[in-house]
């Protein structure tokens, strides 16, 4: 067999005492499609992070072309013909796709935007892209910023590509498009890393795939030989016990319906699509899906930060019995109506808290309105703080240091402590232990557990399959915008919802609710 | 070499920093001094002291100019916490001093005196709220870029003080509107007993203390906090950005109204186009340099003011130009704000390579 | 009222009060598509005019004779310090902006009073030196050669008049500009400044040195604005320098940066129209004087209608660089 044009051989990475990746062996060949398969957290960014010469290795060795070589910066990669694709577009809006492509490239020819105009359309004649070298970023679409991206790395002559979860923000049509020209760039004999989460994209793609779990090497296996139940086996792993302690709800009662609610971002992509399901009184609802799957715009547009295009979101006061439509209201506006809604939003320190403020002046975030007069009550917020203080353990020097100085799992606790303590009857939660060592972690699970026996409607957005089996009662499974499951956590399995987050085959939604 | 970004420092390890930072910039000041005077520093800062506190009509002197230069910081610092940059505080400070001055020559006589000084009050506040709403609406509705706006509206505000005191020029040809209503002095702000700045100061005094508890202990204080930080948070929370920033525009041209009302009824009794001479600038650094905080803001003016006075009789004494001042004031905020970065910063020097970036 | 001869002379009027401006205009684009808004352009322009009238002033005052000047001398010495005393004002402003990350705003504010001050200051002190009654130092010597004009200039009617009756520097202020757009525009360097004022995190990813980009365009333009300061002295004011004289022309070039959006050749035929717009009233019969006050106004009223229109309209390519006013840190990429 020829020599693979990247080897990995045993490649650790530690952030800390963090292991992202643990003695990794991986194999590249020329004129392939490699997919490598993993969830959220499990080590794919990293790993091609370290290939682009982002990060370096702590331990293991890279070989290229059978040699070793050392990659020390996206330089380095570039001169070893290796480009990185981001999910995050780095380019510069102002400027046209080829004003971009050329820079920061110093190969000594003259500069000739119409030379080099004239080599981006080789380019894409060559595989079949689609893009105007004179079009501006700005009236460019996702899809086309992609191809901008890509011919960036073309035109530096890479002959190995990194793709990290670019179908992530296409559409079905634009993603078969990028596979035809992927496909067409394997026959020319680039080697080609597709990171992904989505099964039927691996299976119609690429030759090879190669899993990871929690930031280990699992296995590479042909995809010709293998099918979804078997990568969704590798991939999440055997059920791992956690221990969280479970109740079962008393008499849920039916506390906030989303009925048919969609919702664009502002570039105009849909990112919520006839989302239905009802949140109970007395019961964790969990939602599960990968990353960017239209988590984040639901909780925002049950809160009041998100605005949607159709569909109802329905609060059912307990109080007074009395029905109330969230739809098109601000935050203020809510809470006028009497809902007690409390949101724990993903960014901590740039949503639900203020880093430079300290402890007592975030607890009056929710509160400071209170009253008529034009002066702050800060005695309130300081009893507040210092009971968050005591009963969640926040390790600090004071109630008046600013929660920038936390450390994370403190930061989490303090604004946790803070939306629950206005005694709500909704308490959403997006991934309120990301980052948070256990201890932590479970401690929140606790105040979850506490929230929902007392009553509360519990939604909690969560990534570690595990949790969500044994925290919440039932699981939400989100899809690219779209509910493709409502399952019964107490019955389910980490390979159903596993199926059900990465698989598009759009008959089965139907059936979602058969599962309630 | 890697610089990262520090965590707090202990607040007295900051202020020996700036102090550092305040000795090194009076050596090399010293050093400038002798080169191009070839006089003793040591007398020369000598004369400094002299000149700020010599007599007692030169701290009263002091005083006022402090007053005066901390009443703008005050009435900039609000829009900047919220990270709006108005330093189109010398327009509004002259605009509020043309309305002072309008009044005083339109109604002088005319109404009761106490009555007239309420009328320059208002005025001179809706002046100034005017100038700088005006950025402040495009800002929220459209995003215009307000730094450029508000340095652009100071130069409008000179030019119509400059057409009215030709408009209404005491003598043909003068082009200046000269002392008004000198001899019934009405629209005079009062003087209590014979200190003649009195009152300036205490209504600054005054000012500098509502500020202090507007921003520490109000609501809307507490609003201006969370949108200059965070307007996402400020969202979440369901605060009104545009709402906030107008708001606090127009509180901020308030201010700057009631100095131009301090600088015209209180002080020069006439306007021109250097009454308000430079202090909507300095204001931005006496803020800045005080980290947004009216009681350190005390500190900063003081400074900035005995550096100009100090400096200002350096240049009598020893036949120097008094221009000579500035370019002092100019090295010693080189200094300061260059040790922001290490109060701001550290240097780390890394062994390993583990991030290569 | 207006005769042909009234708006020959007007023309030219228009053009000299423009030049000055136009130069500060240039170097502060330059500096703006890096990201930086330096607010000390006024300083710089003043600290570039008083350090030519220094170097101009100790030559002059070298020479055995009056005659005995030399052409080429009298105009590279004081172009030289000029070019000197603008570079070490734009080197200042990005040690303490780029390097040690300080807010833009304060720092330029401080280096306009530095800046005013040391020209003030120096012109006093040459006063002094001379002894002369009138508070100016008068270089007229030095100025003839900056004011030399094309000697068939006179002979080619209206054309000569309004087209070669001027000093080299007002022809040089305008290749600059061209210049300047045409590097802005057309050359790779060009691109990669305007990337780092954009986005300067792209541009580092991509392998541009942003900090060298921002050190040098800020210097640049310093350097070009500070020659607005040495062309007023040695032209338009006919070598004689007065404290205070040059004014609020910094502030009119920074205006002139956001009338031509953020384009040095639109700031050319900009330039022309600030400067006529200055004068203009001198030109009108019967206005009295205190209109001109309001004249002066104009140009910044404009600005403020640029800035909106640009604002309202948000045609991405007449808008403020993206970062302009923020500082970059890559560790906070």
């Amino acid at each position: 067999m020829a020599v693979p044009a990247i080897e990995l051989r045993g490649v650790t990475t530690r952030f800390g005492h963090i292991v992202a990746n643990k003695n990794v062996d991986l194999v590249v060949n020329r004129g392939e499609i490699l997919a490598i398969l993993g969830e959220n957290g499990s080590g794919k960014t990293t790993l091609m992070n370290m290939i682009s010469g982002i990060y370096y290795p702590d331990e293991g060795q890279i070989f290229i072309d059978g040699k070793e070589t050392q990659i020390r910066s996206p330089k380095d990669a570039f001169d070893h013909k290796i480009g990185m694709i981001h999910q995050h577009f780095k380019l510069i809006d102002l400027f046209s796709a080829t004003e971009n492509i050329i820079l920061g490239i110093n190969d000594g020819k003259k500069y000739n935007l119409k030379e080099a105009g004239k080599q981006v359309r080789e380019i894409t004649d060559r595989y079949g892209f689609v893009l105007d070298p004179q079009k501006k970023i700005y009236d460019m679409s996702v899809s086309e910023k992609q191809t901008v991206e890509i011919i960036k790395v073309l035109y530096r002559g890479a002959d190995i590509l990194i793709l990290d979860e670019p179908t992530a923000v296409l559409t079905p049509q634009e993603t078969e498009k990028l596979f035809a020209v992927l496909r067409r760039m394997r026959e020319d004999g680039k080697s080609i890393i597709i990171i992904t989460h989505k099964l039927h994209e691996v299976l119609s793609l690429s030759d090879r795939v190669s899993v990871l779990r929690k930031g280990e090497y699992i296995a590479t296996v042909n995809t010709a030989e293998t099918d979804e139940s078997q990568l969704t086996e590798m991939m999440v792993g055997k059920k791992i016990s956690l221990n969280i302690e479970r109740s079962d709800p008393k008499e849920p009662t039916d506390r906030l319906e989303v009925r048919g609610v969609s919702c664009e971002d502002n570039m105009g992509v849909r990112v919520l699509e006839d989302v239905t399901f009802t949140a109970r009184g007395g019961e964790i609802l969990g939602i599960a899906g990968i990353a960017g799957s239209g988590q984040r715009e639901l909780l925002e547009a049950i809160a009041g930060l998100q605005n949607t295009s159709t569909g109802d979101i329905l609060y059912h006061n307990p109080d007074d019995g009395q029905t109330v439509d969230l739809r098109h209201k601000t935050p203020t506006e809510i809470r006028e109506l009497g809902v007690r809604l409390s949101f724990v939003p993903e960014d901590r320190l740039g949503m639900g808290l203020v880093g430079n403020m300290d402890i007592i002046d975030n607890m009056m975030l929710r509160s400071y309105k209170k009253g008529k007069s034009v002066f702050l009550a800060r005695k309130e917020p300081r009893g507040l703080a210092e009971k968050i203080i005591n009963e969640l353990e926040v390790v600090t020097p004071g109630a008046t240091t600013p929660v920038r100085r936390l450390s994370g799992g403190n930061v989490q606790k303090v604004l946790v402590g803070r939306e629950i303590a206005s005694h709500p009857k909704v308490l959403m939660a997006a991934y309120p232990v990301r980052g948070l060592d256990i201890n932590s972690s479970y401690l929140i699970y606790n105040l979850l557990t506490r929230q929902k026996e007392g009553g509360t409607a519990v939604v909690f957005v969560g990534e570690d399959l595990d949790v969500l089996i044994e925290l919440c009662d039932r699981i939400l499974v989100l899809n690219s915008g779209r509910i493709t499951g409502i399952l019964d956590a107490r019955e389910t399995t980490k390979e159903e919802i596993g199926l059900l987050m990465t698989k598009t085959d759009r008959g089965t939604e139907g059936n979602a609710d058969a599962h309630r | 070499m890697h610089i990262v970004k520090r965590d707090q420092m202990e607040w007295y390890k900051s202020w020996l920093i700036r102090a550092a930072a305040i000795v090194a910039a009076l050596i090399v000041c010293a050093l400038v001094t002798v080169i191009l005077t070839h006089k003793d520093p040591i007398k020369v800062y000598a004369t400094m002291f002299s000149g700020a506190f010599g007599t007692p009509r030169r701290i009263w002197n002091l005083l006022q100019n402090i007053a005066m230069l901390l009443c703008i910081s005050l009435a900039v610092t609000p829009a900047f916490k919220m990270k709006f940059w108005n330093i189109g505080a010398e327009g509004q400070v002259l605009v509020g001093g043309l309305a002072t001055a309008a009044c005083m020559i339109l109604f002088g006589g005319k109404i009761p005196n106490a009555l007239l000084i309420l009328v320059l009050v208002i005025a001179s506040i809706l002046a100034g709220a005017i100038w700088a709403v005006i950025p402040a609406l495009f800002k929220a509705k459209w995003n215009t870029n307000e730094t450029l706006f508000t340095l652009m509206m100071n130069y409008v505000g000179i030019q119509l003080v400059s057409y009215f005191s030709m408009y209404w020029e005491a003598q043909k040809g003068s082009g200046q509107i000269g002392i008004i209503n000198q001899s019934t002095r009405d629209g005079w702000l009062p003087t209590i007993g014979k200190y003649e700045y009195l009152l300036n100061i205490i209504i600054v005094a005054v000012v500098t203390i509502l500020m202090y508890i507007y921003l520490k202990y109000s609501k809307h204080g507490y609003e201006i906090s969370v949108v200059g930080e965070s307007q996402n948070t400020a969202r979440y929370i369901g605060v009104n950005v545009k709402k906030v920033i107008i708001r606090t525009m127009i509180l901020s041209g308030a201010v700057c109204g009631i100095a131009g009302f301090l600088l015209v009824s209180g002080t020069n009794h006439t306007i021109n186009t250097t009454t308000a001479d430079g202090r909507g600038f300095t204001a931005i650094m006496v803020s800045w340099l005080a980290k947004f905080n009216p009681l350190f803001m005390v500190l900063t003016s003081f400074l900035l003011v005995f550096l100009q006075k100090g400096a200002n009789e350096i240049a009598t004494v020893f036949g120097l130009n008094k221009s000579f001042s500035d370019i002092l004031t100019g090295i010693i905020l080189f200094f300061i704000i260059g040790c922001e970065f290490f109060i701001n910063y550290k240097l780390v020097f890394r062994h390993s390579h583990k991030e290569v970036k | 009222m207006f005769t042909s001869a009234t708006i020959i002379t007007l023309i030219q009027r228009a053009i000299m009060q423009g030049i000055p401006i136009l130069y500060g205009s240039t170097g502060e684009i330059l500096t703006e598509k890096s990201g930086h808004l330096n607010l000390g352009i006024p300083g710089i322009m003043y600290v570039g005019g008083i350090s030519g009238v220094i170097g101009s002033f100790l030559y002059e005052n070298s020479l055995p004779s009056r005659d005995a000047i030399n052409p080429f001398l009298a105009v590279m010495i004081p172009l030289v310090c000029s070019i000197i005393g603008s570079l070490l004002m734009g080197l200042i402003y990005c040690f303490l902006t780029v390097t040690l990350r300080a807010n833009q705003n304060v720092t330029g504010l401080a280096l306009t009073t530095f800046g005013v001050g040391f020209g003030n200051f120096f012109g006093a002190s040459l006063v002094k030196l001379t002894g002369s009654e009138v508070p100016s130092v008068t270089l007229t010597n030095t100025s003839q050669f900056f004011r030399a004009s094309l000697p068939f200039a006179d002979k080619l009617g209206v054309f000569g008049q309004l087209f070669l009756s001027y000093g080299f520097m007002t022809y040089l202020a305008i290749v600059i500009a061209f210049v300047a757009a045409y590097f802005l525009k057309k050359t790779r360097r060009g691109l990669y400044l305007r990337s780092v004022g954009e986005n300067p995190a792209t541009a580092d990813a991509a392998g541009i040195n942003v900090n060298r980009y921002k050190y040098t365009a800020t210097c640049v333009g310093s350097i070009i604005a500070g020659l607005g300061g040495l062309f007023y002295v040695m032209d338009y004011a006919t070598g004689v320098w007065s404290n205070e004289g040059f004014g609020d022309r910094g502030w009119l070039a920074i205006a002139l940066v956001i009338f031509a959006i953020w384009k040095p050749n639109f700031a050319v035929p900009g330039s022309i129209v600030f400067g006529g717009l200055y004068i203009v009233y001198l030109f009108i019969n019967g206005l009295p004087m205190r209109t001109a006050e309001l004249f002066k106004m104009l140009p910044y009223v404009v600005t403020i209608i640029v800035l909106v229109l640009t604002s309202v309209r948000k045609k991405r390519e007449n808008l403020p660089p993206a970062s302009l006013g923020i500082s970059y840190f890559r560790e906070e990429r």
